[in-house]
């Protein structure tokens, strides 16, 4: 096994066009220097503004390993925090979410800071006169991070205090985010109650190149779709009778090579794509009453229709969320370790829409992706087995080749067949950018 | 027909060893055609159709959760799960003519391979006596860390 640690160039030798070493799931220095240079220079997924709408309400979250907080500090102002007392390391909150008043006080030695992390008081701070308290870091209240950028309601950061802007990092990616808030009609999205959060003992780029992964739903979900179809099909109910909501939201995933191959993927640079181009799983959904005419009204028919017509399946925004336009489904795969990640399922509500679209996307969220959810089982299954198979010595490579073609460039949008690889390559493309960005950087410097 | 405080009991008593034993059809048939099995993901969450919940779940639900578990290609049931209840003696809460309601304190042990998982939970059970018999019209189940991040429950508490 190699030494990675301090090495980022040695770590992207591991990915190569048509595969990538397995050290990239299984090694704990690789995953260290994911946290270091991955997740610290890409712009990472943080929480919804709805989840902190007063002001001192506050988030408790983590970026890759890092913990955080989300709070509001004024009406239309939202920071990221380090949740770190800057003294002695206390985490200043520790429920997931609350409201904190005016001001962080840690409950230690009771160091007061303003929302914006801004140190307030320390007791007895005479004790620090003249001793260049200061100068120090922990004199300068609690640390932000390098960036933030409220997008539609998304907040997302940047660890690292320079790098990449968030609309380079973006680029076009952002029509899919675009499409799920143009469908509330009144533009906006609210969270809806708590996310599922499912621990699984894999590593967290398995789950994400899953999202893309259109040649498996057939094989490791017929224990959960295909038997759907059968129960259904064996009740041979009257023509008429309504299908049982089961069936709409399960049973697409029994859809033929044919149906994933055309409905098509798209990749955009650093590492962002979707499955979906043309149609996908999400197309056949009944249609709400009132929904279409309530969109129609804010937008125009012609629009309101184009933006419903879009039904983009799974959409990857790298390094670790995917969402789903149609449904208002946003999965966060943090990682916890080299084999060890919780993925946070959240859906959203369309303000302005009718209930039964939030009633749909909760069944969504609770057939599919919950601990209990039959289909979630399917794929933790082949996620662990892959993640005790990798440790196998004699064949040490994990293949990404499908539909491969020479010389991809990945800094170029793509519309392919919908069975390609070509996102998981991209995403490793990017992987591979971010993690020598800063080695880069100083090598331009010398 | 009358039924007794400990007819109730037994009967809660007795969906707990059809469950640990796997008569999920025993089971099934306890069901009322229109009940829902439905498990809160919230502390005390009202609402189970407009937010998420970890199980909310008609008949057909049920029934194909069933049927998956013997499934040839049900990868994450080879090898099978197990379960096993232990419960405290339920309270009857309600007696109302043909409509009851118990509350029971359990645990829940679930197994497959190398792990072995304890839930703390509570199973609210709305019953019904139709035609001589008792049957299942509701039932929730709260978790009492329903706000942890789960691993795999595969079977039913």
């Amino acid at each position: 096994m190699a030494n990675y640690t301090g090495n980022p160039t040695a770590a992207a030798a591991l990915v190569q066009p048509h595969q990538v070493h397995r050290d990239i799931y299984i090694n704990q220095d690789i995953y260290a220097l994911e946290m270091k240079h991955v997740f610290a220079n890409s712009w990472v997924f943080v929480g919804h503004e709805s989840q902190t709408p007063e002001k001192g309400d506050y988030f408790a979250t983590q970026i890759g390993d890092q913990p955080v907080i989300q709070v509001r500090h004024k009406p239309d102002d939202i920071h990221v925090l380090y949740n770190r007392c800057p003294h002695k390391g206390t985490k200043i909150v520790i429920d997931r979410q609350g409201n904190t008043g005016k001001f962080f006080r840690c409950p230690y030695h009771a160091w007061s800071f303003k929302t914006d992390g801004c140190l307030l008081a320390i007791p007895l701070k005479k004790g620090y006169e003249g001793t260049g308290l200061e100068k120090t870091d922990s004199g300068k209240g609690m640390k932000a991070v390098g960036a933030v950028k409220n997008y539609r309601g998304f907040i997302f950061a940047r660890l690292a205090e320079e790098g990449i802007s968030f609309e380079d990092f973006f680029g076009d990616s952002l029509s899919s985010l675009d499409n799920m808030v143009d469908r509330s009609p009144e533009g906006r999205l609210e969270v809806v109650g708590q996310p599922l959060r499912y621990l699984h003992y894999c590593n967290w780029k398995m789950l994400v190149e899953n999202q893309t992964d259109t040649c498996h739903p057939m094989v490791a979900h017929e224990s959960s779709a295909g038997t759907a179809v059968k129960i259904y099909e064996d009740l041979d109910l009257p023509a008429g009778t309504p299908k049982p909501a089961a069936m709409e939201i399960i049973a697409p995933f029994m859809s033929p090579y044919e149906f994933f191959e055309d409905m098509g993927i798209r990749t955009w640079p650093n590492g962002h794509g979707h499955t979906g181009v043309h149609h996908s799983i999400h197309s056949d959904y009944s249609a709400i009453p009132g929904y279409v005419e309530a969109m129609s009204e804010t937008y125009g028919e012609e629009k309101a229709k184009a933006i419903l017509d879009e039904n983009r399946h799974n959409t990857v925004y790298f390094p670790n969320i995917m969402i789903k336009g149609p449904i208002q489904q946003l999965r966060n795969f943090i990682p916890l370790a080299a084999d060890k990640t919780i993925v946070e399922s959240y859906i959203y509500r369309l303000v302005g829409a009718p209930d039964e679209l939030t009633a749909r996307t909760a069944m969504y969220n609770r057939m599919i992706n919950a601990p209990t959810s039959i289909v979630g089982h399917d794929d933790l299954e082949m996620y662990e087995r892959a993640q005790e198979g990798l440790h196998v010595n004699g064949i040490e490579w994990v293949n990404i080749q499908r539909l491969l073609e020479e010389n991809e460039d990945f800094s170029e949008e793509a519309v392919l067949n919908g069975t390609t690889e070509r996102q998981m390559r991209n995403q490793f493309d990017a992987w591979r950018k971010f993690m020598t960005y800063d080695s880069e950087k100083q090598e331009a410097a010398e | 027909m009358s039924i007794s405080k400990d007819q109730l009991i037994d009967f809660i008593y007795d969906e707990a060893r059809m469950l640990d034993e796997g008569r999920y059809s025993e089971w099934l048939a306890l069901w009322l055609p229109d009940g829902h099995y439905w498990m809160p993901l919230d502390y005390k969450q009202s609402d189970p159709i407009n937010q998420t919940s970890l199980l909310y779940e008609d008949l057909f639900m049920l029934n194909l959760r069933v049927e998956r578990l013997n499934g040839a290609r049900t990868f994450s049931q080879k090898p099978k799960s197990r379960c096993h209840h232990v419960i405290q003696r339920p309270f009857v809460d309600e007696m109302n003519g043909d409509s009851f309601v118990t509350n029971t304190a359990m645990h829940y042990v679930e197994t497959r391979l190398d792990e072995q998982q304890l839930l703390a939970l509570t199973a609210r059970h709305d019953l019904k006596l139709v035609e001589g018999k008792l049957r299942i019209a509701n039932k929730r189940v709260d978790i009492l860390n329903c706000d942890a991040a789960f691993r795999n429950i595969q079977l039913l508490p």
